[in-house]
C-alpha cells in the first residue's frame, strides 16, 4: 500500500490529498525524513520505523513561515492542492532560505494546482522567506 | 490576521475537523454536519442566540470561488456584524433554504447583490425597533454595529443575543433601507477569506475526505469504449483478495449517458484498486470501438456547408454584392477538454431502508435534496424527503461537480452494500470517461462595404449539441441556445448579422466546462474580428472601438483597457500585444495578452491585462485571484492536448498525456475591475473567454501567424 492511503485510510490524517496517483501533481506530498516526497508512489514499507511530517505535523498552530505567509496572501482557490503546495514549499525554505523566482518555479513545478494560484504561491513563498529570515533574527 | 474563534471553526468544518482539533479519532464526520436549530431565525440565513452567537447559512457551496466569504458579507454587511464574529455554516440542500442551494454560472453575487444584503438590513431593522421598544425611545435614535443596538444619545446598548426573544416577534420589514455604499465596513474591501486557514492547515474536510463509521471503499471499473457498457463479468480472482467484500453491476447517468461498470467493494480504497485489476469483464461496445476524433472532425467540416439552424438575425447578409477582395473567410476548430478538478469524483453514500444519506463534494445541494423533475430523487428511486445531503468543501468544481453522475453512481453501489461506502474515482476515470466540454468549429465571414465598413457578419457553430447531451427531452430541432452562446450578442455595430448552429450527431457525454461554449466560440469570434482588422488595414483596437460608436459596457471596458494595458505604446523588436474581449451571460471581461517571439521559434506569453466589468465588487482580491486562476485555465486549454478519441476510447489518461499548466509557464497578470454601479455581473467565467483569442492575436501581432485552431503549441510556430 502506498504511503498515502496508509496515511489517509488506516492512520486517519486527511490533509494529505489524492490527485493522480503517479507523482504527476503533488496534491500528496509529505515529508518523509525532512525530505519532500509524493506519498502517492511511496510504498510504505519504506517510511516504517521512519520520521513522517504530514501537513497536520507542520506547525503547532498552523503558523509555519509558508502557512502564514498563505494565509496573509489568501493564496488557496479550492485549497486541495494547497497541502501539497506547502509541503513543498516547505522544504524549499529550509534548503534554499532565499528563493528566487527561478528557484521557486524550479521547486515547485512539480505542484499543480488546477485554480491557477500559481502567481500568489510565489508571491507567498517569498512573504514566507521574509517571515523566516525574521523570525531567526 | 485575522483568525476566525474556535468555535466557529469547529462548526465550519463539522465532526472530523473538532476530532483533530481536540486530538482524537477522526471518524464521527456523520452526526455533525446538520445544522443549528437552537436560538431564533431571522429571514432563512440568519440565526441568532440568546447567548450572542450569530451563525449565517451560507446557500453558495464553496469551490474555490470564494463564496464562503462573499455571500455571508452581503447579509452580514447590512446585519452590521463581522465576518468574524459570526459562525458561516454551508447548507446541504435543506429545504427551508428555498432551492437555490447551488454554484454555477458566475451567478451567486450577481443574482443576490441586493436580495442579500436585504436579508441582513431587515433583520437589522428588527433588532433596532426591540431596542428602541425597551429603551421606550425613537428607533431612529439608535443604529447598529458590530452585532450591536447602541442608543446614539445616552450610548447605551444590547447585543443582539439579549434583543433576540422579542426581535423574534417582529415582522422583517419587506423593504428596508440598504446601507450607502460609502459607509460600507466589508463590501468592496479586500477582505480575508475564513476558509484560507482550513485550507493551510489540511483541516478544511472535501468531500473524498469524509469518513463514516464502517465505511467500506468502492472503485469501477467502466467501459473504455465511450457508449459501451456491461455485458458481463467474471469476479473470482477479485474476490479471493483479502479485504474484499462485494463486487456488483453498477449504473451511472450522465446526462442522456447511460452505462453499466462493476463496482469492487473492500475494506480500504487500495484493495478496492488492485482488486479491480483482477477484474475479467467483456464488454458490449454498440460499434462505437472505431470511432475516432479524427474523422469526426472531418465531419464537422463537412457540416460547415450546411444552412444550420437559426440563432440571431439583423439586416441580411445575403444579396450585398460585396466585391470579393472585401470579403474573408475562416474556419476556426477547437477540442474536447476535461475539467481535471483536482479533487478526483468521489461520494459517500449510506442506503438504510427507504433513506439514503450522501456525503460528496457537489455544486449544486438543491438538485441532490430537490423534488424537481431533474432532481437526484428521480434517478434513483428515493422520496426526496428520505434523501439527506452533507455537503463538504469542493476541491474544484469548473462546471464538472453540476452533474450528479458520480453521486448517482455511488448510490446505486450503496443500494448493493450493507454499510456506508465511498467510491472514489482515479484520475485516470476522471480523464477518461466525461463528461467533456464539447468541441465547437465556427465558420465565419465577414464583408466590408467600398466605402470600408464592416456591414456583414457571419458566425455559424458547428458542435454537438450539449443541451441534446443532458437532457432527455431536449428539441433536436431547436437550436441549442448553449452552443452559440454569446455569438449573436456582442455590442459591435455591424448592420447586417446571421449567427446560427449546425448540430452534429454525438455519443460523448457533454457538460459545461468553465465559461461553457464562450470558452471556444469566443476564441472564433475575436480571432476573425483581428482578421477583419487587418484586412482592414486597421489597429486591431481602433477597429474595434470604431464598430463601437454608441455607449455600451462594451465600448467602456475597452477605453478602459487601452488605457490600462498601454495599447498605444510601442512594444520592443520580437514582441507583439493582441486584444479580445467578450460579453455572455456570466459577464464582460477584456484582455490584452503581450507575447515574445524567440529566434527558435517558440512564443513566450510575458504578461496579461485584464479589465472585468462588475457593477459591483464585493471582495477585489478574491475577484484578482479568480481571474488570475482563470488565465491559467484559459492557457491550458489554448496550449496543452484536449481530450481525443481513438478506438473508441479516450487517448489521454492523466497529468502525464493531459497536462496542466504548471507554476513555470504562467505570465505576469495585472487586473483592473471597474465597479462603477450599473448591472451586476460575475466573476468566476468571464476571465476565460478573452484569453486565448487575445493570446492567438497576439501571436499574429508577433510573428504574422494566423491560429485557427485549438490548442497550438508555443514551442513550434
Amino acid at each position: 500500500m502506498p504511503l498515502l492511503w496508509a496515511i489517509r485510510d488506516v492512520i486517519g490524517l486527511t490533509g494529505t490529498k489524492y490527485g493522480c496517483g503517479v507523482a504527476q501533481c503533488g496534491a500528496c506530498v509529505v515529508h518523509l525524513n525532512g525530505e519532500a516526497v509524493r506519498s502517492c508512489v511511496t510504498k510504505v514499507s519504506r517510511a516504517e520505523g521512519q520520521k513522517v511530517v504530514t501537513i497536520e505535523g507542520l506547525s503547532g498552530n498552523n503558523d509555519h513561515p509558508v502557512q502564514t505567509a498563505w494565509q496573509e496572501i489568501d493564496v488557496p482557490q479550492c485549497g486541495y492542492c494547497h497541502s501539497g503546495q506547502i509541503m513543498s514549499a516547505a522544504v524549499l525554505l529550509r534548503e534554499n532560505p532565499n528563493p528566487s523566482d527561478e528557484d521557486i518555479d524550479a521547486a515547485m513545478s512539480g505542484n499543480i494546482c488546477r485554480c491557477g494560484t500559481y502567481l500568489r504561491i510565489r508571491k507567498a513563498i517569498h512573504l514566507a522567506a521574509e517571515l523566516q529570515q525574521k523570525g531567526k533574527g | 490576521m485575522r483568525r476566525i474563534s474556535r468555535r466557529s471553526f469547529i462548526k465550519n468544518t463539522g465532526g472530523a475537523s473538532l476530532a483533530l482539533w481536540l486530538g482524537i479519532s477522526t471518524k464521527g464526520f456523520a452526526s455533525q454536519t446538520s445544522l443549528p436549530t437552537e436560538g431564533k431565525r431571522f429571514t432563512p440565513y440568519i440565526l441568532v442566540e440568546s447567548n450572542g452567537n450569530i451563525s449565517i447559512f451560507n446557500t453558495k457551496p464553496e469551490m474555490g470561488q470564494g463564496t464562503f466569504q462573499s455571500i455571508p458579507a452581503l447579509i452580514a454587511e447590512e446585519f452590521e456584524v463581522s465576518l468574524e464574529q459570526i459562525t458561516i455554516l454551508l447548507t446541504n440542500g435543506e429545504k427551508e433554504l428555498g432551492n437555490g442551494q447551488r454554484a454555477g454560472g458566475s451567478a451567486s453575487i450577481r443574482n443576490n447583490y441586493t436580495e442579500l444584503r436585504k436579508v441582513g438590513a431587515s433583520a437589522k431593522e428588527v433588532f433596532i425597533t426591540a431596542a428602541s421598544a425597551k429603551w421606550a425611545v425613537d428607533a431612529g435614535t439608535c443604529y447598529a454595529e458590530y452585532g450591536k443596538v447602541i442608543h446614539q444619545p445616552t450610548n447605551r446598548s444590547f447585543t443582539y443575543g439579549e434583543l433576540v426573544e422579542e426581535a423574534s416577534k417582529l415582522e422583517l420589514p419587506k423593504e428596508p433601507k440598504l446601507k450607502d455604499p460609502k459607509d460600507f465596513k466589508i463590501l468592496g474591501k479586500p477582505g480575508k477569506r475564513p476558509d484560507v486557514p482550513l485550507k493551510t492547515s489540511g483541516k478544511a474536510v472535501f468531500g473524498i475526505d469524509v469518513q463514516v463509521p464502517d465505511m467500506l471503499y468502492a472503485s469501477v471499473e467502466r467501459c473504455p469504449v465511450i457508449g459501451g457498457t456491461l455485458k458481463n463479468f467474471d469476479a473470482q480472482e477479485a474476490l479471493k483478495m483479502p479485504g474484499v467484500e462485494k463486487v456488483v453491476a453498477v449504473e451511472r447517468l450522465m446526462g442522456v449517458y447511460r452505462t453499466v461498470g462493476v463496482a469492487v467493494v473492500a475494506n480500504t480504497y487500495w484493495t478496492a484498486l488492485q482488486a479491480r485489476k483482477r477484474l475479467k469483464i467483456e464488454w458490449d461496445t454498440h460499434g462505437f470501438e472505431t470511432f475516432n476524433s479524427t474523422e469526426y472532425e472531418t465531419q464537422l467540416r463537412g457540416l460547415a456547408n450546411e444552412e444550420g439552424l437559426p440563432d440571431n438575425t439583423l439586416g441580411s447578409v445575403e444579396n450585398l454584392n460585396l466585391l470579393p477582395q472585401n470579403t474573408l473567410e475562416a474556419l476556426y476548430e477547437t477540442p474536447m477538454v476535461a475539467h481535471h478538478p483536482l479533487e478526483p469524483m468521489n461520494c459517500v453514500a449510506q442506503v438504510q431502508g427507504e433513506k439514503v444519506e450522501i456525503w460528496t463534494s457537489t455544486q449544486v445541494p438543491s438538485t441532490i435534496t430537490g423534488s424537481g423533475a431533474n432532481d437526484l430523487h428521480k434517478h434513483i428511486g428515493f422520496a426526496p424527503d428520505n434523501i439527506k445531503l452533507h455537503a463538504t468543501f469542493i476541491g474544484g468544481g469548473f462546471g464538472r461537480r453540476l452533474n450528479i453522475d458520480y453521486i448517482i453512481e455511488a448510490v446505486n453501489v450503496a443500494k448493493q452494500v450493507e454499510k456506508p461506502v465511498k467510491v472514489i474515482w482515479t484520475r485516470e476515470d476522471t480523464t477518461e470517461q466525461g463528461p467533456f466540454r464539447p468541441m465547437t468549429f465556427s465558420q465565419l465571414k465577414g464583408g466590408f462595404s467600398e466605402d470600408g465598413k464592416l456591414i456583414a457578419f457571419q458566425h455559424k457553430v458547428i458542435a454537438p449539441s450539449y443541451l441534446e447531451a443532458v437532457r432527455a427531452d431536449f428539441d433536436k430541432t431547436k437550436v441549442d441556445n448553449i452552443m452559440v452562446e454569446g455569438i449573436g450578442e456582442q455590442a459591435y455595430e455591424i448592420p447586417n448579422l446571421k449567427t446560427s448552429f449546425v448540430r452534429a450527431d454525438y455519443h460523448v457525454p457533454l457538460g459545461a466546462w468553465r465559461s461553457v461554449t464562450s470558452s471556444t466560440v469566443a476564441f472564433a469570434h475575436e480571432c476573425f474580428i483581428d482578421e477583419l482588422a487587418y484586412l482592414a488595414k486597421k489597429d486591431p483596437m481602433d477597429f474595434r472601438l470604431e464598430l463601437l460608436s454608441k455607449p455600451s459596457d462594451t465600448k467602456r471596458v475597452l477605453e478602459k483597457l487601452r488605457v490600462f494595458s498601454r495599447w498605444d505604446t510601442p512594444l520592443g523588436p520580437g514582441k507583439g500585444r493582441g486584444v479580445a474581449q467578450w460579453e455572455f451571460f456570466a459577464g464582460l471581461c477584456a484582455q490584452v495578452v503581450e507575447v515574445s517571439f524567440r529566434p527558435d521559434k517558440s512564443v513566450v506569453v510575458d504578461k496579461v491585462f485584464v479589465v472585468i466589468d462588475l457593477g459591483e465588487v464585493v471582495n477585489p482580491d478574491n475577484v484578482k485571484n479568480q481571474i488570475e486562476g482563470s488565465i491559467v485555465m484559459a492557457l491550458g486549454a489554448a496550449v496543452k492536448p484536449g481530450i481525443t478519441l481513438g478506438n473508441g476510447r479516450v487517448m489521454q489518461h492523466n497529468f502525464y498525456d493531459n497536462p496542466l499548466v504548471r507554476i513555470n509557464e504562467v505570465p505576469e497578470v495585472e487586473v483592473h475591475i471597474l465597479a462603477d454601479g450599473g448591472k451586476v455581473k460575475g466573476v468566476g467565467e468571464p476571465g476565460l473567454p478573452p484569453f486565448a483569442p487575445a493570446l492567438a492575436n497576439a501571436i499574429f501581432a508577433a510573428t504574422g501567424k494566423r491560429i485557427r485552431r485549438m490548442p497550438f503549441d508555443l514551442d513550434q510556430l
